[in-house]
């Protein structure tokens, strides 16, 4: 029906040829050059940062590292405990070149290694847990604010039932009655598996909330309708309109997501629900510390130490990357 | 090059002008574009308030008695109540009125971009042969961007942020055709180029914000046209742009529109734009069409008290600099409570003339002069008395 262009270069129009003149091209920056800049000059959201990287560095060569400075995390040491009191000979919790964060009581078991271990399980467990927040929470949230009306209505209500959730309780239950092997999974990587599903799985109406927000405002954009206008789809405006969009607000969510996980986990481990042992969690050996502290609270330290640095990192880290991002939010 | 257009399935009224006997003649280029399409009126009657006749042949575009409203918590609102016009290849409609006139509601709906549950729309819509009203939103969704297009007031809030203008306008064309990036990337520079970008084929992976004004709405049109539309919206186009910058882009929108051979629909609050470019200006009130008529008629004889306000009230070089501009007392009503009979009447100068008329019945859009239509109650004679006497000498 419609008739074929001929399209001549330089038709009809000639060329504004004053444009060309006297322009000189000013070099522009993204977002994501301005936002760099302006993380580079916070300090504190910087050193988060470094630490971030230093601990994800750690737990990824934590085998290698403990194999030149520790000892394997399940190697007994009883001939360094005290058989009467159960808790290391030497004082400061038998800390030494040898073992640099002391002895486990009873056992004797290398602490700097345990810590070492623990911290595989809990960023594992963070990270995967966010990814399957933000990915649900995304989704929904961007379906719930583009098409609005009773979509809106549904995942709004399903949002709030999933916020009333008794989430702790629910993962005691859960988590207490796991089979031997499920899902073609066994034993730990099983329990890993649930833990992240549980913590993930209840946590995306936050994000879904946020995200659901952002695109309210975005959706009645004029860019929006523009793309409308040109026989967009809606999964493509889904997709490639809104999504860039929501790209900041969800990084900088999914960077306060993650150290809420680890104190998740480390609930979970420290109620004994969690990953269990032999395996190190850093929740875990708190519990266990618990139970010594009268006699050797130097026990407690070495964890307790860990999952504050790891969440305080992370904390000080995404409230940089939000006045990075957005520096009306401050 | 072109077809002929889609005649439109009822071909009631005497062909206007040569070529509506579904000749190719019809294509007839722009540069002879009549300004009196309607110089034969469509033979059949009006259907009462907002009404036209049957389309005539070479109607492309024809709404009938299109009416969209929105409930609210408040009442509904009648942001469009009853508007009927045509509108053939080639040719150029210019819709004027207030803000809140439903100018912008309008073209909304013949582009289907409302909200789909949060407004009822009835009349009809026929775009060439297929009636949009009712239709399947993935029905009118293909429509869009191939056959109908817009081109929204700010370019720079009206493309995408994150894109280059190449990648938005490659997406567009590769949306309604089964292409290779590549070549969609070569017809994304061909459009750049014929809209007067320069460097086309450098500026194509430029960002929006590293356009001027000017340049984005040269490639927002580019944008919209790169499926060839047969129907160009353009809300308001000019009104975000500097003056010297507005005279080129309606150059182009003229030029392009007799190089496509489309229909355009220019929306805006100003005279001297659709001066420019209409062959017909149909004037709107409170959802309604008051005047509808070819532009030299709504500039030489108006009919209505509502557009003889807006040419008093528009400032002309050519009049004495003592004279006072003369705007339209008030303000537009709430398109939730129109007022009872002329929607105009509390605004209206003459409205105690008519003898009560204006505050209780509703002026029909009725034709006073042949293809002049207007909804007023005053008689010809009054009308011609005040146009000549107290309107015409203070212009």
């Amino acid at each position: 029906m419609s008739s074929p262009v001929e399209l001549e270069p330089g038709g009809a129009m000639a060329p504004p040829e004053a444009v060309l003149e006297g322009a000189k091209h000013i070099e522009g920056r993204s977002l994501g050059q301005i936002a760099w800049t302006r993380l580079k000059r916070d300090k504190v959201a910087l050193t988060g940062g470094f630490i971030i990287i230093f601990l994800v560095i750690v737990a990824i060569f934590a085998p290698f590292i403990v194999s030149v400075l520790g000892h394997p995390p399940d190697e007994f040491h009883q001939e360094l405990i005290d058989p009467d009191l159960q808790v290391p000979t030497a004082p400061l919790g038998g800390v030494s070149w040898d073992f640099l964060f002391g002895l486990e009581p009873v056992n004797g078991r290398d602490l700097f290694s345990r810590i070492l271990y623990g911290s595989q399980i809990s960023l594992l467990i963070a990270f995967l847990a966010t990814i399957i927040s933000v990915f649900i929470g995304t989704i929904m949230g961007v379906v719930a604010g583009y098409f609005g009306g009773a979509t809106d209505a549904f995942i709004s209500r399903l949002m709030d039932i999933f916020l009333a959730f008794p989430l702790l309780v629910f993962a005691l239950a859960l988590v207490g009655v796991i089979p031997e092997s499920a899902f073609g999974l066994s034993g730990d990587s099983l329990r890993i598996a649930v833990i992240v599903f549980i913590i993930g799985f209840f946590n995306w109406p936050y994000i879904g909330r946020i995200v659901r927000g952002q695109t309210l405002s975005l959706r009645e954009r004029e860019f929006i309708d523009a793309s409308r206008s040109l026989g967009a789809r809606a999964s493509y405006i889904l997709r490639k309109d809104l999504l860039p969009n929501l790209i900041a607000p969800i990084l900088v969510y999914a960077t306060l997501l993650i150290p809420s996980n680890i104190l998740f986990e480390a609930a979970l481990s420290y109620l004994g629900v969690g990953v269990q042992a032999p395996r190190a969690t850093w929740g875990g050996m708190l519990a266990d510390a618990a139970k010594w502290y009268q006699i050797d609270p130097w026990f407690m330290l070495p964890p307790g130490l860990a999952i504050f640095v790891t969440v305080l990192a992370f904390n000080l880290f995404g409230d940089g990357l939000r006045d990075a991002l957005d520096p009306r939010s401050r | 090059m072109s077809q002929p257009s889609p005649s439109p399935s009822s071909p009631a009224g005497p062909p206007s002008g040569s070529s509506a006997d579904g000749t190719p003649a019809e294509n007839a280029p722009a540069e002879k574009r009549s300004r009196r399409r309607r110089e034969a009126p469509p033979s059949t009657g009006l259907d009462g308030i907002g009404g036209l006749g049957a389309a005539a042949p070479d109607t492309f575009l024809s709404v009938r008695d299109l009416r969209v409203h929105f409930p609210t918590d408040d009442g509904v609102v009648k942001s469009v109540d009853g508007i009927s016009f045509d509108l053939a290849r080639g040719k150029t409609l210019g819709i004027v009125g207030e803000s809140g006139s439903g100018k912008s509601v309008t073209s909304m709906s013949i582009m289907g971009l409302h909200k789909p549950g949060t407004v009822t729309m009835t009349g009809s819509i026929r775009l060439g042969s297929e009636e949009l009203i009712g239709a399947g939103s993935e029905t009118v969704r293909e429509l869009r961007g191939k056959r109908m297009a817009m081109i929204f007031q700010d370019p720079l809030s009206a493309m995408h942020p994150f894109y280059t203008v190449g990648h938005q306008i490659v997406e567009a064309y590769k949306m309604h055709n089964d292409v290779s990036t590549s070549v969609a990337k070569k017809h994304a520079v061909e459009m750049l180029d014929r809209v007067g970008i320069p460097q086309a084929s450098s500026r194509v992976d430029d960002y929006p914000h590293q356009f001027s004004g000017g340049m984005r709405q040269r490639a927002m049109i580019a944008m919209a046209l790169s499926c060839d539309p047969d129907l160009l919206i353009a809300d308001e186009p000019t009104t975000a742009l500097d003056v010297t910058v507005q005279a080129q882009i309606l150059d182009l929108i003229r030029d392009l529109q007799s190089e496509f051979n489309s229909a355009v629909i220019i929306i805006t609050h100003d005279l001297g734009v659709v001066a420019e470019l209409s062959d017909d200006i149909m004037v709107m009130y409170a959802g309604r069409a008051v005047e509808y008529a070819t532009a030299a008629d709504v500039f030489e004889r108006p009919e209505h008290p509502y557009t003889w306000g807006l040419l008093s009230s528009m400032p002309r070089l050519d009049r004495a600099r003592t004279d006072r501009l003369r705007p339209i007392p008030g303000s537009p009503p709430s398109l939730i409570n129109v007022p009872s009979g002329c929607p105009f009447h509390p605004r209206c100068a003459y409205a105690d003339r008519t003898g009560g008329l204006s505050q209780s019945q509703r002026p029909p859009l009725d034709e006073k002069a042949p293809g002049h239509y207007a909804a007023c109650h005053l008689t010809p004679e009054q009308r011609t008395e005040i146009w000549e006497n107290d309107i015409r000498p203070t212009l």
